[in-house]
């Protein structure tokens, strides 16, 4: 019953701050919203008893890449770049699309073959059941070689983003003594005529 | 005590709201990518549910690989609005269409 309760809770959370997401005119608040999204449906993963990877989805979506969505947009300055022209004109297309997606959907899960008894069997696990041992026997055993694909993948993201962020940048300040030997006089001194500078209490005098 | 048609009606709705806000934000870069996480989320849950209804550990092995390509990919897709943000002062979706297809 608490579970349930629990459950409907941070359902409740998660929608609407998924709404918020999609109509918010502020891409900040935007982003908070997501935070908060990420936050509920951490909240029941922890219900489903799938620990290690709730525990993950809050260190590494919202510790590191809704910070880095926040960095981008504050970055950019966009407050007078968004505009939701078009907001108006494909409300009507919108809706009717997540209308049209929501019965469908609601015809797949609602049907007989998710609603008998053959889902109910759940075991509850004891509280010294380490969900994160069991992940990590299955990963670095059966998928070992998925993982380092894995690995891979965010060495080609982390140099691909530092690459394209850093494609201007000059780092390298060295001289050049080929072409500083040849430098000529009139290259660098420039002889200007001027009149003899004298202190002002001596030019009145 | 949650049963599955709950959890998997509510990442289908989740993945319904992220569609709605493709397009009805379809000007704004960012916010397109933030329902591109919203319905990966979506999935993940529904991962996640199987792999708790089923008694089956290898659901939460997919949704871990599916965390990490999806860090990625937001991490790419952030580099490139900046790129696209210094050369053209603007992320409207409208006027970066450089090519006359």
């Amino acid at each position: 019953m608490i579970e349930q309760v629990v459950f409907y809770l941070f359902s409740g959370v998660l929608v609407f701050s998924a709404t918020m997401v999609v109509v918010m005119r502020n891409p900040i608040h935007a982003a908070l919203f997501l935070i908060l999204a990420f936050f509920a449906s951490s909240a029941i993963w922890l219900l489903l008893q799938a620990e290690f990877l709730a525990i993950t989805l809050v260190l590494v979506y919202v510790g590191a890449v809704m910070v880095l969505f926040l960095f981008v947009v504050m970055m950019l300055d966009l407050n007078n770049v968004t505009s939701r022209e078009g907001f108006i004109r494909y409300l009507p297309v919108g809706i009717s699309v997540a209308v049209l997606m929501v019965v469908a959907m609601g015809l797949v899960v609602g049907s007989d073959y998710f609603l008998g008894d053959r889902y109910l069997a759940i075991q509850q696990f004891d509280a010294d059941h380490s969900n994160t041992r069991e992940l990590g026997l299955a990963l670095y055993t059966q998928y070992l070689y998925q993982f380092e694909i894995a690995g891979a993948i965010l060495l080609v993201a982390i140099i691909a983003a530092i690459s394209l962020g850093m494609s201007k940048l000059k780092i390298n300040k060295s001289i050049n003594p080929d072409k500083q030997v040849f430098v000529k006089k009139h290259e660098r001194l420039r002889i200007v005529k001027m009149k003899a500078e004298t202190k002002k209490g001596e030019s009145e005098a | 005590m949650i049963t599955l048609p709950e959890v998997l009606s509510l990442s289908a709705l989740i993945f319904c709201i992220s569609i709605a806000g493709i397009f009805l934000n379809r000007k704004n870069i960012i916010i397109l990518l933030m329902c591109i996480e919203l319905m990966l989320l979506s999935v993940n849950m529904n991962f996640i549910a199987f792999s708790h209804f089923l008694g089956d550990i290898h659901g939460q092995v997919f949704v871990f690989f599916i965390l990490t390509v999806a860090a990625a990919e937001s991490a790419i897709g952030l580099a490139i609005l900046i790129v696209l943000f210094r050369k053209k002062k603007t992320i409207n979706v409208d006027d970066l269409s450089s090519m006359k297809g």
